[in-house]
């Protein structure tokens, strides 16, 4: 049972660093403040949650998991909260996306409210 | 395995700091920033599993929620500072009621 | 009686991170607990948005199905970064939120924005604004199967 769990926690913190380290790559390697945020987000989230999980399995059942778990749900609802505020900053002062195709003025399907004039809100224009 | 996963973090921090040293704008420097900050409650939890003192987990969650406050002061100052301010401000009076 | 949960969820958290239990601190707990409740309820901020307990059966099983979400796009994203070639397509888009509360809306606005690849940058009414990494991700956000899948969450209580 020792062994198992070692076995797993093993797995899930091999597996966390390296999407850490390759999250961190990403950081360094896309060309725009937007593009990079995604990289930033698998950091936040999957590499982030495995690492984590892993040491999990190591502090077994006690208060420190619980503590552990706390740290997950921090990032689980902090995470977004935090990037959704910079990715909107961000296009509020004015910084162009590098952008293969914009499809924000396209019509919105679905739903039964009458669709909003054409105008965007909050969105520098390109 | 804990030094894998504590040199795995450093690595990464490293690579997080370049990011904030070269910018080029101040959100990179923010998202960077707020990377770190990950980083930090996860070096933390596994610096703590290294040495056998895992208290230093609850530094971790203190950092983490004063990380989040930390990037929402610097994102607040750099919106209604001089950088953004005659920006049509529409969109925060239309937030969802 | 959202006062009750909320003085009950304070109080196992006290629990969880204090690992004391001797009278005396339990009391400041209580009494911490109390402070907090009757602040909270002070700015009105106990209330179906600001304590949406109902979702919180609905949660566990909204949550594993997040996680694969996650874990796939997280290793979509991961390939993209190592690829020598960096393939990216940064795409805006507009989604709509079926989402009947604001909870709801919430919940749906920060899974896209946790699932690596996609990030809300705006919402007006009911209109999200999303960059995507990648066309596909865009492609499928605009399939609507995630705004099912909140909805369902959403209505499951």
């Amino acid at each position: 049972m020792e062994v198992i769990a070692d076995a797993i926690s093993w797995v899930l913190i091999a597996l966390g660093s390296f999407f850490l380290v390759s999250g961190a790559i990403g950081l360094i390697r896309m060309p725009d403040v937007y593009t990079r945020m995604h990289a930033a987000s698998v950091i936040d989230t999957l590499g982030a949650m495995l690492l984590i999980l892993g040491l999990v399995f190591q502090a077994g059942f006690s208060l420190l998991a619980l503590k552990l778990l706390f740290v997950i749900a921090l990032l689980f609802f902090f995470g977004p909260v935090a990037s959704h505020a910079l990715a909107q900053a961000a296009l509020h002062a004015g910084i162009e996306p590098l952008l293969a195709e914009d499809r924000r003025g396209r019509d919105v399907p679905g739903g039964d409210e009458p669709e909003p004039d054409g105008k965007q809100e909050g969105v520098p224009s390109t | 395995m804990f030094v894998l996963a504590t040199s795995a973090v450093l690595l990464a921090l490293l690579l997080a700091v370049i990011r904030a040293i070269r910018g080029p704008t101040v959100f990179d420097r923010v998202l960077a920033g707020n990377t770190v900050g990950t980083l930090a409650i996860l070096l933390l939890a596994s610096i703590g599993f290294l040495t056998g003192r895992p208290e230093f987990l609850d530094i971790g969650l203190t950092y983490g929620l004063l990380n989040l406050i930390g990037t929402f002061a610097v994102l607040k100052f750099f919106r209604h500072g001089d950088l953004a301010y005659d920006v049509d401000e529409n969109q925060e009076g239309k937030a969802w009621k | 009686m959202r006062s009750l949960v909320l003085a009950v969820a304070l109080f196992l958290f006290w629990l969880a991170l204090s690992g004391h239990y001797t009278p005396f601190l339990l009391t400041v707990g209580v009494l911490c607990v109390a402070l907090t409740v009757f602040v909270a309820s002070r700015m009105f901020i106990v209330d179906d948005e600001g304590q949406p307990m109902e979702l919180l059966l609905a949660a566990p099983t909204y949550w594993a199905w997040l996680y694969v979400e996650i874990a796939k796009s997280a290793v979509t994203v991961t390939r993209i970064i190592l690829d020598p070639k960096l393939p990216i397509s940064p795409t805006f888009t507009r989604v709509r939120a079926s989402q009947k509360t604001s909870a709801g809306l919430a919940t749906y606005a920060n899974s896209i924005t946790l699932t690596p690849g996609t990030i809300t940058t705006g919402v007006s009414d009911d209109i999200l604004t999303v960059h995507a990494i990648i066309r596909e991700g865009a492609d499928d956000l605009e399939a609507g199967g995630m705004d099912k899948r909140v909805r369902q969450f959403e209505g499951d209580t």
